[in-house]
This record gives structure tokens, sequence and C-alpha cells, in this order.
């Protein structure tokens, strides 16, 4: 009876706003312009995960202190961050996904609190750790997409939920962890499971009553991926007919990955949705040959349609776990005297991208981490045969090594110089701020099968600090219309936090031990630090209420970041150990020399254990009263 | 059972091993499977004297080859949740640590029929296993590397050096997962 008059309250609702999608974007976007709001995951449609708040500034930032916390009760990795609309925080959790709304003119006291029942199988099937990367908010409504790929709407004023639709198939190895982004009258999300041989998608949705618009696969025939085999392009050159399944043995696409579970991007004046595709599945090269298309691709949708406008490959056959997921910026600079509409893309895969946003041309890609050597560049030459490609060095070519062979010294390693933390674009500097990781791999392929809801991963993978290096990640800036670092903080984690940067000129970002941090926007400059209760793998974000400035993170360490927790990951000592054993057996000196050498300069390197522990709380800080 | 009251094989400690017996006599090991201590071996495959799996670390650090295959194959389907080296992670256990306790039955019971720990402070779910022959056709590999980690006889990474790939393997390896 209960449900009967939800229902029937809802379809009142949906009677109220039908037809009136466009104005529930017009207000949605009007939302985004208020800067005393974080009405969206990323700021904004751009993704720029940049604010016009200036209260806190260069020079007051160090006097910035806790004004609330808040336990989330959960004690997995939390990605993502809370969302602020009107006098309304929404927080989210991992697992069980669990959503707050927090009264802010009331000391944050509970207003609701949604808790889904979710079968917790989906739980192994997360592969690296249960996180969520958010809330959406649009219409009067809160999206929810849940590790079981159920994608939510409640009302943003009761908790109560307004429709629901079930993705995809948490049996076959499907999950949610990416956050929804509302563009228009749609609500999009993605899927995860690349490590399950799972086929990646990405679903749109229309806001009013969650019915599916369109869907568009990232490998496939045409009809599946909504690609066009004249109307699009690739490097500015229709990609022809099946552009996806010529680049596959035999069937091997259908379990070919290309999962989409990063943070998308909105051009409105396109109509153009921007996201990538994460690795093509196996993880062992030799059983997928071909360049696996569209896997470790930029993409270019039209929002109403899902057509691909184009769409370019950044890493053609896949042999490094590089998914091309992570975030794509919007920005309008000026590249050699012409105003240009640029994405900037800081790929796992160690460059950073700059491409023409209405075209696809690609205008910059250029290492944004020096130690990156799996390909010495990217070939920018429109004559070239190779235009468009990395030049993969033999050497660090787990194609080329072959299966069984474990090749060595890989930079960077399988999470990336950059993994999901997304980077922020600041238009008063023209410079990103990018949290890097900065980590090598050994790499070794082998044959594995496939079960639909196993694990499909078929690669040995090590991972530890560069040689002779003691830092394991760096916070940057980086010019994208140049392709150069400006600045570069050392860290001594991966820099696993998304970055805020605003008009303050202040810069924050969250570290693995639990460090929330403000740098100078010009120099990186410390400015500010303050240790939250746990590592932070969660995204900053800021919000004016009651005409004061707030600066706001979620910690909980967990995500991949997390199994480096148990001190194993990225420790030399076992190298050295190992090293010591096979001593015994008389290695040639000069390997001795080698290894030692490297070895002997991160050998103060402890495990983040050794810093933080589990547990989900979010930090809110702000300036004393005066 | 205190960590230091076994004696390791670790070669790399060997000197501190001699020095060890000398002074505090000589303490077996023992993990959930009995003392691990190679009693018999058939075409590279070794075992303890109650039959189940064990590893063979020799002294030049050369491990057996399903040690070697076991560090493999937990690396790619077991380690993205265990962490590396069998050392956990932010949310699942340090398998080991785990084989400390857990007997060879119980380990194989475990990664055939998961495991649920749900309650209100966890949120620990092992899958079952037993449809993934990357797992199943592996599992005494897996577990001899895992005992091997157990018992310390081995430190965490990649063995430089193992046994050659015995033909019982590569015959059992094909039939197994039907990958050629």
């Amino acid at each position: 009876m209960k449900k009967y008059l939800i229902l029937t309250t809802s379809v009142f609702g949906l009677l109220a706003v039908q037809n009136l999608a466009a104005r529930a974007d017009a207000a949605l976007d009007l939302l985004a312009k208020d800067p005393k709001q974080w009405v969206m995951q990323q700021g904004d449609d751009a993704n720029t995960r940049y604010s016009k708040l200036n209260q806190i500034n260069a020079s007051n930032a160090g006097k910035l202190q806790v004004a609330w916390t808040f336990s989330t009760g959960v004690l997995r990795g939390h990605e993502g961050g809370p969302l602020v609309v009107g006098d309304t925080m929404y927080v989210h959790t991992p697992f069980p996904n669990t959503v707050y709304a927090l009264d802010l003119n009331n000391e944050g006291k509970i207003l609701w609190k949604y808790e889904p029942r979710q079968d917790p199988n989906v739980i192994p099937i997360m592969c690296c750790d249960t996180v969520n990367r958010g809330v959406a908010y649009a219409d009067g409504k809160i999206f929810l997409h849940q590790a079981d790929t159920t994608l939510v709407a409640l009302d943003a004023k009761t908790g109560a939920k307004v429709w629901s639709v079930m993705d995809g198939e948490a049996g076959k190895g499907q999950s949610g962890t990416d956050a929804p982004f509302v563009y228009k009258d749609k609500v999009l999300v993605g899927v995860s499971g690349g490590e399950f041989g799972v086929r990646g998608w990405i679903s749109a949705y229309n806001i009013k009553d969650g019915k599916l618009a369109w869907r568009g696969f990232s490998e496939g025939p045409d009809s599946d991926t909504l690609i066009d085999p004249v109307k699009t392009t690739s490097l500015g050159k229709p990609v022809g007919p099946d552009s996806s399944t010529s680049t596959w043995q035999g069937d091997q696409w259908k379990i070919g990955g290309g999962a989409t579970w990063g943070w998308y991007s909105y051009d409105p004046q396109l109509n153009l949705v921007y996201y990538g595709s994460g690795n093509p599945s196996t993880w062992n090269p030799v059983q997928r040959p071909g360049d696996n298309r569209w896997s470790m691709s930029i993409w270019a949708r039209d929002l109403d349609t899902g057509a691909v406008k184009w769409v370019y490959q950044m890493t053609p056959h896949d042999e490094w776990d590089f998914d091309g997921v992570n975030e794509m910026i919007l920005s309008d600079q000026t590249i050699n005297g012409a105003p240009r509409k640029l994405l900037t893309h800081f790929d796992r895969n160690g460059f950073g991208y700059t491409l023409d946003r209405a075209t696809g041309e690609l205008l910059v890609a250029e290492k944004f981490d020096p130690v990156v050597n799996w390909a010495t560049k990217v070939d920018m030459d429109k004559s070239s045969k190779t235009y468009g490609r990395p030049l993969v060095v033999d050497a660090y070519s787990t194609q080329h090594n072959g299966e069984d062979t474990n090749s060595k010294g890989i930079c960077p390693a399988a999470l990336g110089t950059k993994d999901e933390q997304p980077a922020a674009y600041s238009p008063d500097t023209q410079l990103f701020y990018v949290p890097t990781n900065h980590v090598c791999m050994d790499y070794e392929p082998y044959k594995v099968s496939y079960t639909a809801g196993q694990a499909y991963v078929g690669a040995a993978v090590a991972m530890y600090p560069p040689k002779g290096e003691t830092n394991m990640g760096n916070f940057i800036a980086w010019d994208g219309k140049t392709g150069k670092i400006v600045w570069s903080n050392k860290e001594q984690f991966s820099a696993w936090g998304g970055a805020l940067a605003t008009a303050g000129g202040v810069v924050f970002y969250g570290t693995l031990e639990g460090y929330l941090k403000a740098v100078d926007a010009k120099t990186g400059k410390e400015l500010y630090k303050f240790k939250t209760p746990s590592g932070i793998i969660g995204n900053v974000m800021t919000y004016e209420h009651g005409g004061k400035q707030y600066v706001a993170v979620l910690s909980g360490v967990g995500g991949w970041a997390g199994i480096g927790l148990a001190a194993g990951l990225l420790q030399p000592e076992n190298a050295a150990a190992w090293h010591g054993a096979v001593d015994q057996g008389k290695l040639p000196t000069k390997d001795k020399t080698v290894d030692t050498a490297g070895l002997g300069a991160v050998g103060g390197y402890a495990g983040l254990a050794s810093y933080t522990s589990l547990g989900g709380t979010l930090t809110v800080f702000a300036l004393p009263n005066q | 059972m205190h960590k230091d009251s076994c004696v390791r094989i670790n070669p790399w400690k060997f000197a501190f091993v001699i020095l060890a017996i000398a002074f505090a006599g000589t303490a077996a090991c023992a993990d959930g499977s009995g003392d691990p201590a190679v009693a018999s071996s058939d075409t590279g495959k070794y075992a303890d004297k109650d039959g189940n799996p064990t590893y063979k670390v020799s002294e030049d650090g050369t491990v057996d080859w399903y040690t070697y295959s076991g560090f493999r194959r937990y690396h790619s389907d077991c380690h993205v949740c265990h962490g590396p080296n069998g050392e956990g992670s932010s949310y699942a256990p340090a398998l080991a640590e785990s084989l400390k306790t857990l007997s060879y039955v119980d380990f194989n019971n475990v990664v055939t029929n998961g495991r649920k720990n749900v309650d209100a402070a966890n949120d620990k779910v092992m899958p079952s296993f037993a449809e993934n022959s990357n797992v199943m056709c592996f599992l005494d590999d897996i577990y001899v590397y895992l005992r091997a980690r157990a018992n310390g006889a081995i430190p965490g990474g990649r063995p430089p050096k193992h046994e050659d790939k015995p033909e019982a393997a590569k015959q059992a390896e094909n039939s197994c997962t039907g990958v050629k």
C-alpha cells in the first residue's frame, strides 16, 4: 500500500514536470553558475573543478580551521565528494551507497538518509574496492548510481524514491562506481568491470522518468557503438565501416572491456558529451591481437542521440592496463594566437593530451611525468603512417616480450601516471592542477580463460617507485597549451585526491596519508595542511553559506590505492630481500650493482599503513570568525 | 604461535638461521596444515608428511615451479583484494597471515565456496571461485605460494629464480583450463 502511495505521488510529480526538461536544465545551469553552491561533482559541465569563491586566498589560507565534521558510518574507500544545493549538503558513501541530506542551517542535522538494499554479492566483483564517486542533482532529484548498477532518482527534499532502473547485470561482473552526470534532460551513467571481461557502454536516461534514451558501447558493430562510418571521424578522417570489430580477432570484442567509469563533461554549444573508455580485456595483450578499438579512447557523443562525432584511441592494443577513463576537462584558450575550444585529458598512460573538442584534432601530447618510458612520444606528424599513435619501446612492450615474460621497469605502473582522481583547471592562471602517481612496474602477461562474472585479468603486476626516487606521487601544475610542467610538488604517496582550484588563488587537494593541503596556485607553495582522520581519495569542493566560504573533503582511505595499505605495494624491501636471497646463488655482480643502486634510495620508504587507517569522515574547513 | 618460534628456511637470512638454531634449538615450522617441510616429491611437485602440497626453496633462492606459478596466479586473480604478496588490503585479509592457521582443506573450501561476513561493522564478501578455471586449475599453486609466505620462507615480490616448468604441469594446465 505504501508503495502504491509513493507511486501515485511520483506520477503526479511527473505530470507536474513533464515537458519542463529544458527548463529543469536551465535551472541547473543557473545553480552551477552560483559559486555559493556546488551542484555537480565536478563543479561545472566543463569538469574544471574551479570555484569563483575568493574569501579564502593565498594570504589567509594559512589560518584555516576545521569548522565541522561528519562520520559517514562506512569504512571503505571514499571517492567523489559532497554536493551543496541551496541550504542542503548531500553526502554519499561507498557500498552500501548510503546518501545523507544534511541541513546547513541546522549544524548539519540529518534531514534524511537513504540506504538501498543491495545483494552483497556485488562486493567481490568490484575489482578495486567498493567505491562510489558521488551523487548528481537536477530537477529536484538526487541521482545515485549504486554498486549493483541501479540508477535511482530520489526526491531531493525527502529522499523518497522517484524512479529507479537497473543499468547492468552484477552477475556478469558489471558494477556501478561512477557518478551519474546530468546534462539537459538526460542523466548518464557508465559501467565498471574491465577486469571481468565486461564490454563497456554508457547509457543516457531521461531524468523525468528513467526511460532509456540511448546506449553506446565501446566495442562492437556500428549499431552498438553508434558510430557512423562516414560521419564519425578519428584524427580528422572518417573511421569507415566496422571500425571496432575489424580490430579484434574473432568474438573477443564481446568480452573486450572498455569500461566507462570516469568523469564526463559536456559542451552545451556543441551538444557533445566527452568521456574515456578503459582497458581492453584481458590484460594479456597476446590473447587479443589488433588495435582493440575503441577501448582506451576519448569519445565525443551527441547528447540527444549518442551518435559519435569523433573518437581518438590513445593507446591502441593496450599492453599495460592504461585505462583511458580519466576526466576530460574543457577550456577555452588561445593557441598560436587563435582562440580554441579545447579538451585536456591526463591519461593513465602518462601523456597529457590537448585536443580541439569540436573536431577531435590532436594539438598536444606530452608526458606529464618525466619518468614515463613505455613510449618515446606520440607521433604528431600528420603525414606519418603512425600519426596520433604512441611510439612504443620494445623493451617495455609486454606484447613484444610475449606471454610468460616479465617486462621490467615499465613507467608508469598499471595505476597510471594519474588514475581517476580528477585534476582542476583555473581560468585565472590558465593552468591545470593535477594529482599524479609516480610509480613503475613489472608486468607479466599469461593465458587466461573467460568465465562470466569472474575476474579475467591474465597478468601479474608488481609496482614500486621509480629507481632512485623516494616520492610515489607529485602534485603538478600543467600548461595544456604547450604540454609543460610549470611546477611540481613531491608527495610521499600517490596523490589520489581530486583537486579544487579557486578564484582566491588557492588550490586544494588531499593526500593518501590524510592531509588536506592548500597551495598557492601560482607557485605551488604550501599554505596550509591538516591531517584528517583517514587517507583522502575523495575530491575537494567548496561552497558558501551564511556569508562564509567553506572547503570540504571526504576522507576514508581505500580504492585501488588502498591495496597499498598493507605495506606490500610499492615496498622495495621485498626486492631487497629477494636480492639478498638470490645473492647467495652468486648473481652476476653487474645486476647486483644496478639493483641495489635503485633500492638504496628508497630504503626509507614505509607503507601507508604506518600513517593512516580506515574510516569515512567529512571534514569541513573555514577561516576563523573575525 | 609466536612469530619467531618457527625456524625459517629463508635463505636470505641463512646465516641468522644457523645462529638461531644454535641459541634457540630447533622449533619446527608449522602453519594451518602442520609442518611444511618437504616429505615427498612427484615430478617437481612437493608434499609435506601429511600429503598436503608444500613449497621448496633452495639455498640459492630458487623456488619450485608451483610456488612460482602460485605467485603469478595470486597476483592476477587474488591480489586486487588481498593485496600484493598476500599482505592484505583495506578491505580483505592478509592471506600470508591467514594461512598460519587456515588448513589446506579449509583454504580449498573457502576459495571454492566463498565466504560472507556482512553485518553492521563488516561488508566483506569472498566470492566462490568454483567456476573460475584461472583459479581452480591453480589452487595448489596459489596455496603453496601463500604457504611459503605464511612461513616466511620467501619474501614478497617476484621469485627471481624458479625450477623449470614440469611436463606434468604443462599437461595439467592445458587439460584443466582448455586454453592452449
